[in-house]
């Protein structure tokens, strides 16, 4: 008999593994990926329609706008992070493989990002444009967004997984993300907003990468843990 | 020293020491808040700026001190719940969490209230304190939220202990965010280099209502934390004895 | 052990050792504790009370070395649906290493070689708990958790769960399986029963 003991992957194959999986499982519904896009653009979309074509007005309130129209749509997404793991048991697989449930729950995070956060941030120029924001308003827009998905997609992870299999977990994950993404908005829409009247942007940019390094690494700490809570 | 910690994470040791605590928490408070009331509303003068709006200080700053002050006591005791697995630890954060919440509500009340006559308009969103108290309430019912959604009272426990830590790492960061943007609020009076700006008169009125609400919180906090125990431990025979009078054999 | 479902203490005083070959059934009416004991020694559900060793070492603390020897098989299938076998697999090496080389032979065995193209969603149930009777006789792991594995088979698919826990046991692995179902199994026994 030989004794072989198993082999358990590389730390990162796990973090690799999930986030291809997720990538993949995108591509094959892109609804899901499109949803929230769509929702983006059309919440956008509502203000101008509501307020009038003003350009100056639109110019001022473009920031704000775009940036809750993305915390909108990045809570949209979130929503449904965990549930279709929960339910087919891929969690309890999750939970029972020997690779840290933090660095599988990083990748959760990261998968999502990719597929709901970064093709936000690809389109937002397009948004901006109908705002009439000028240029280099445009670039702080998408470097502002870049960090703030990412946070969003770490923060939200959490609320994710402390709602997953709560009946009405919807109304509840807002709640409970929507106080963690306050300062991202507040700091992301507000910079952009100095942009606009070229005031320095710098500082803002510094506090969103930092507050991006702080939710990544401890973000997915609280996550593993409140996904071993969740799936007793 | 330690053997008295110990005995007292046990509920039914916690319930008769908690028992006996709470008459004289809630004396002193009452005694700290008269005198505080009282001093506060007719006997400190007026202020030069504010005339007599100032004095609901007396009621917003206790109210936004135990605010903050309810929700470490929650973080710290759901986190030593959580790691240490005390369940009457859990107790003491479920307990505290309302009460909190209250506090908060009434922070932003008064707050509002003094803003009225001090800048003219009833919320300012450009000011830090009354923007993070506003979050810090959003904290609280989220975390209430989350816990009355759960129908597993251990389950429960765990889940909002993990929220309520997350949100103890947030609070300092929201209010910094919010801070970094112009604001309104007067600087702290209370803590500053050189001595508090107030003078005498106004401050010790001051110290003695938030001695007293802390008191206030205190007794409130302890009682609650009895009916939870009870709530909890209802099928364990101490409680049995103790609500039905004698050897509890129903 | 003591564990709790609600407010009632599942299972006071129990206690068994599972060696090298061994199989231990589960046995139990409905909502007697099965899975919830087979959650618990795995790790997904606390105990209250009682402690759970492996390879003399207390399991706290130590779960990452008795996860890489396990593996789990329950009515959830713990795939993804919109994906197809191959790609399913691909993810699982990526928690589990496993010989590439044998995938295909094991999935022949299996009956499902001609399937690895369509999405999960398009097998059937039976077909199914094959695919995760595939994970099983990939993994390395030395422990088989399986609870109710006849689930959804028929009269081939159960025996041949009975042939692959046979080898498994033979092969020096051991499984805790909860099951109100006998099964035909040449090996070490033993039973365990709660109500």
């Amino acid at each position: 008999m030989t004794d072989t003991r198993p082999l358990v992957p590389s730390l990162w194959s796990g973090f690799v593994g999930i986030v291809r999986r997720d990538i993949l499982l995108a591509w094959k519904r892109p609804g899901d990926v499109l949803n929230p896009l769509f929702f983006f653009a059309m919440v956008s979309t509502l203000f101008p329609l509501a307020l009038g074509p003003s350009s100056e007005q639109l110019g001022s309130i473009g920031p704000g706008v775009i940036w809750v129209a993305a915390l909108l749509a990045a809570l949209l997404s979130l929503n449904s992070l965990f549930v279709s793991d929960f339910e087919d048991g891929s969690l309890d697989q999750l939970l029972l493989s020997p690779q840290p449930l933090t660095v599988l729950a990083l990748g959760k995070a990261i998968g999502h990002w990719m597929v709901s956060g970064l093709p936000l941030v690809v389109i937002s120029p397009l948004v901006a444009i109908s705002f009439h924001m000028p240029d280099q308003s445009i670039k702080v827009m998408a470097v502002t967004l870049f960090f703030g998905t990412l946070s969003l997609s770490l923060l939200g992870s959490i609320g994710a997984a402390l709602t997953v299999g709560l009946h009405r977990g919807t109304a509840l994950l807002s709640l409970l993300i929507l106080p963690l993404a306050m300062p991202v908005l507040i700091f992301g829409a507000r910079t952009v907003s100095l942009s606009t009247s070229d005031d320095a942007v710098s500082a803002g940019v510094y506090f969103l990468a930092a507050y991006c390094m702080l939710a990544l690494t401890l973000a997915p700490f609280a996550t593993a843990a409140a996904l071993r809570i969740s799936n007793e | 020293m330690w053997k008295f910690f110990h005995k007292l994470a046990s509920p039914p040791h916690f319930y008769q020491f908690a028992g006996k605590i709470v008459p004289w928490f809630a004396v002193i408070a009452i005694a700290c808040i008269g005198y505080g009331g009282f001093a506060g509303l007719f006997v400190a003068p007026a202020d030069y700026q504010q005339g007599d709006a100032f004095r609901i200080i007396y009621v917003h700053v206790p109210a936004s001190y135990l605010s903050m002050m309810a929700y470490s006591i929650m973080a710290i005791s759901a986190g030593i719940g959580l790691i240490w697995r005390i369940k009457l630890s859990h107790a003491v954060a479920a307990a505290a969490a309302p009460l909190g919440a209250w506090f908060t509500f009434l922070a932003l009340a008064t707050g509002s209230i003094w803003g009225k006559p001090m800048w003219g308009t009833w919320w300012e969103w450009g000011d830090p304190r009354l923007t993070s108290e506003l979050l810090l309430l959003f904290l609280y019912i989220g975390y209430m939220a989350l816990r009355a959604s759960i129908d597993d009272i251990a389950k429960a426990d765990k889940a909002s202990a993990v929220l309520a830590l997350v949100g103890v790492v947030n609070v300092p960061i929201i209010h910094f965010s919010v801070e970094w943007w112009s604001s309104l609020h007067q600087g702290p009076t209370l803590v500053r280099e050189g001595g508090p700006a107030m003078a005498p008169d106004m401050l010790y009125p001051l110290l003695a209502m938030i001695l007293g609400f802390t008191f206030l919180f205190g007794a409130l906090l302890l009682g609650r934390v009895r009916t939870e125990v009870l709530y909890r431990e209802y099928r364990a025979r101490w409680v049995r004895e103790l609500l039905l009078g004698d050897g509890g054999t129903t | 052990m003591c564990l709790f479902r609600g407010d009632k203490c599942l299972f006071n005083s129990l206690e068994f050792a599972l060696n090298p070959g061994q199989l231990l059934i589960v046995e139990g009416s409905n909502g007697s504790g099965k899975t919830s004991l087979l959650r618990g020694i795995a790790g997904l559900l606390e105990f209250e009370q009682g402690e759970i060793h492996w390879e003399g070492n207390p399991l706290h603390g130590h779960y990452q070395a008795f996860r890489a020897d396990l593996t789990w098989f329950a009515h959830k299938v713990g795939f993804k649906d919109d994906l197809n076998l191959l790609e399913n697999l691909r993810f699982e090496q990526s928690l589990h290493s496993f010989d590439e080389g044998s995938v295909m032979a094991v999935l022949a065995r299996l009956g499902l070689d001609l399937l690895t193209e369509l999405p999960l969603r398009s097998l059937s149930a039976g077909q199914q708990r094959r695919v995760a009777l595939a994970r099983m006789l990939l993994s390395k792991g030395r422990v088989w958790m399986m609870d109710e594995p006849f689930t959804n088979l028929d009269g081939a698919g159960r025996s041949l769960v009975d042939a692959v826990l046979s080898e498994h046991l033979a092969n020096g692995g051991s499984a805790i399986v909860a099951t109100h179902q006998p099964l035909e199994i040449v090996g070490d026994v033993k039973r365990v029963s709660l109500s």
